[in-house]
């Protein structure tokens, strides 16, 4: 299908971007890689009568450690955190959840700010992100702020507390420390779809095996992306045995708040999120003990 | 409604055009520049029929505006062959039987070329999963994989650039 006309011009810069955005806050919209919002366009879901791209901003492009951060320009696109060895070697986690976004062809456009500023509650970094305990960069007329994770989704789908002149332009991930790992798991029912469920567990263990740090987040399980504060706070100073996950991927489950439909009851669902963080857990403990 | 004047570089030619802000790239490929080897299939960023080369990047055209492609290098099917002679991952197609009705075949080969440019010796995993966003109705994966293992080969052994790769590089 056709979109809705609109008008349309390419930023080439932050500070032109967020200027277009001041004079039309309330009519236009970012496009980034667009493998979200183009769709959206084309169902009409969507009519925003400018659209403003951001695409030919090459400086939000990059991937680099600093300042104890992992820092993601907003433009940094889903094939390149499958591909790069920083990725693979130190933040396994962010690789998993890359390659679980729709199909190769569109990690080739779709971005992982867009992922995260699209707030969908079906998409993957929102969890990947709540689990790491991410902040993003907001640019604005006022300047720049930092905006923690938990802070920056709301309790609705496709909403942010990004203001309306506001633009995500990078992603901060703390450095691993020693004994940390994360994993992400994703059930979906073929390449493409949506998740029938996603968890994203984040760990770090104390050198005799204890948590001192759990984050978990889940996909596709409720109206925005879910943060599981009690299975998290469960493993604060405890062995990650049997029991303890068990007991996490428990409060996971109940922390979910999943809807019936063609992708499964949400009984069916609730059992995924007990499964998937089972697993999420297990694989970051590996990955925190040194193996994969 | 804004119009923009784009120029994009398809299979080596420049073409210049006027094209509405909301004009999707396949739509301008085929409709105005009458390309129509690459196809619709979904309508809807599943099938990858419309998928070509931007910028070296497989790419679901139908995901594109085209007014994003202006100053790129495009490359589609009709780009494959050079001079007569078929390009290997064609050829592959056709000595392996990797269509059957076709139409998903043109947006296969091209995710197929991108796939062998980055990886010349993928494992048949690394195929399938490359091949993943490319659907195939007629329940043809396995001679499609083929093809591109045929195609691969080919391309190894003939140690040389491949016809058809030389816009567009990564």
């Amino acid at each position: 299908m056709i979109p809705s006309s609109f008008d349309y011009v390419a930023a080439n810069s932050i500070p032109e971007a967020v200027a277009l955005l001041q004079q039309h806050s309330d009519e236009a919209k970012i496009l980034a890689g667009g493998q979200s919002l183009i769709p959206l366009l084309r169902f009409r879901l969507a009519a925003p009568s400018l659209l403003i791209d951001i695409l030919r901003i090459s400086e939000l492009e990059y991937i680099r450690e600093a300042d104890g951060a992992l820092h993601l320009g907003a433009l940094t696109r889903e094939a390149e955190l499958e591909t790069s060895s920083l990725i693979r070697n130190r933040y396994p986690i962010l690789r998993d959840t890359s390659k679980g976004v729709a199909d190769p062809v569109v990690r080739n456009w779709g971005t992982v700010g867009g992922n995260l500023a699209h707030a969908d509650p079906a998409n993957d970094h929102p969890a990947t992100m709540l689990a790491l305990g991410a902040r993003v960069v907001a640019e604005g007329a006022g300047g720049q702020r930092v905006i923690p994770i938990d802070a920056f989704f709301t309790d609705s789908p496709f909403e942010t507390t990004l203001q309306p002149n506001e633009i995500l332009t990078e992603i901060r991930i703390p450095t691993p420390a020693e004994r940390s790992g994360g994993a992400y798991f994703k059930l979906e029912r073929k390449v493409g779809d949506y998740a029938i469920a996603g968890v994203a567990a984040s760990l770090t263990l104390d050198p005799n095996g204890l948590v001192t740090y759990a984050g978990i987040g889940l996909t596709n399980v409720g109206p925005a992306p879910i943060k599981a504060r009690d299975a998290e706070q469960a493993l604060l100073g405890k062995p990650l045995d049997d029991a303890h996950i068990h007991q996490a991927a428990d409060l996971a489950a109940t922390a979910s708040q999943p809807g019936s439909d063609r992708r499964g009851s949400a009984e069916y669902k609730r059992a995924m999120v007990r499964t998937l963080c089972v697993r999420a857990l297990r694989k970051a403990l590996a990955r925190a003990t040194g193996g994969e | 409604m804004s119009k923009h004047h784009i120029r994009v570089t398809i299979n080596g030619t420049l073409y210049e055009d006027d094209v509405d802000a909301r004009m999707l790239l396949v739509h301008w490929i085929r409709d105005s520049l009458h390309l129509t080897g690459t196809h619709i299939g979904c309508d809807t960023t599943s099938c990858g029929a419309c998928t070509i080369l931007v910028d070296g990047k497989a790419t679901k055209s139908c995901t594109m505006f085209a007014v994003r492609a202006d100053g790129r290098q495009i490359q589609t099917v009709e780009g494959l062959e050079q001079q007569g002679k078929l390009h290997p991952i064609q050829d592959g197609f056709h000595q392996e039987h990797g269509l059957h009705c076709g139409y998903c075949t043109p947006g296969m080969m091209m995710t197929a070329v991108a796939l062998l440019r980055r990886n010349p010796n993928p494992t048949e995993q690394e195929i399938r999963e490359g091949i993943s966003g490319n659907l195939c109705r007629c329940t043809g994966y396995v001679n499609i994989v083929k093809a591109i293992q045929y195609a691969a080969e080919k391309m190894r052994a003939s140690e040389q650039v491949p016809a058809g790769s030389g816009e567009g590089g990564e």
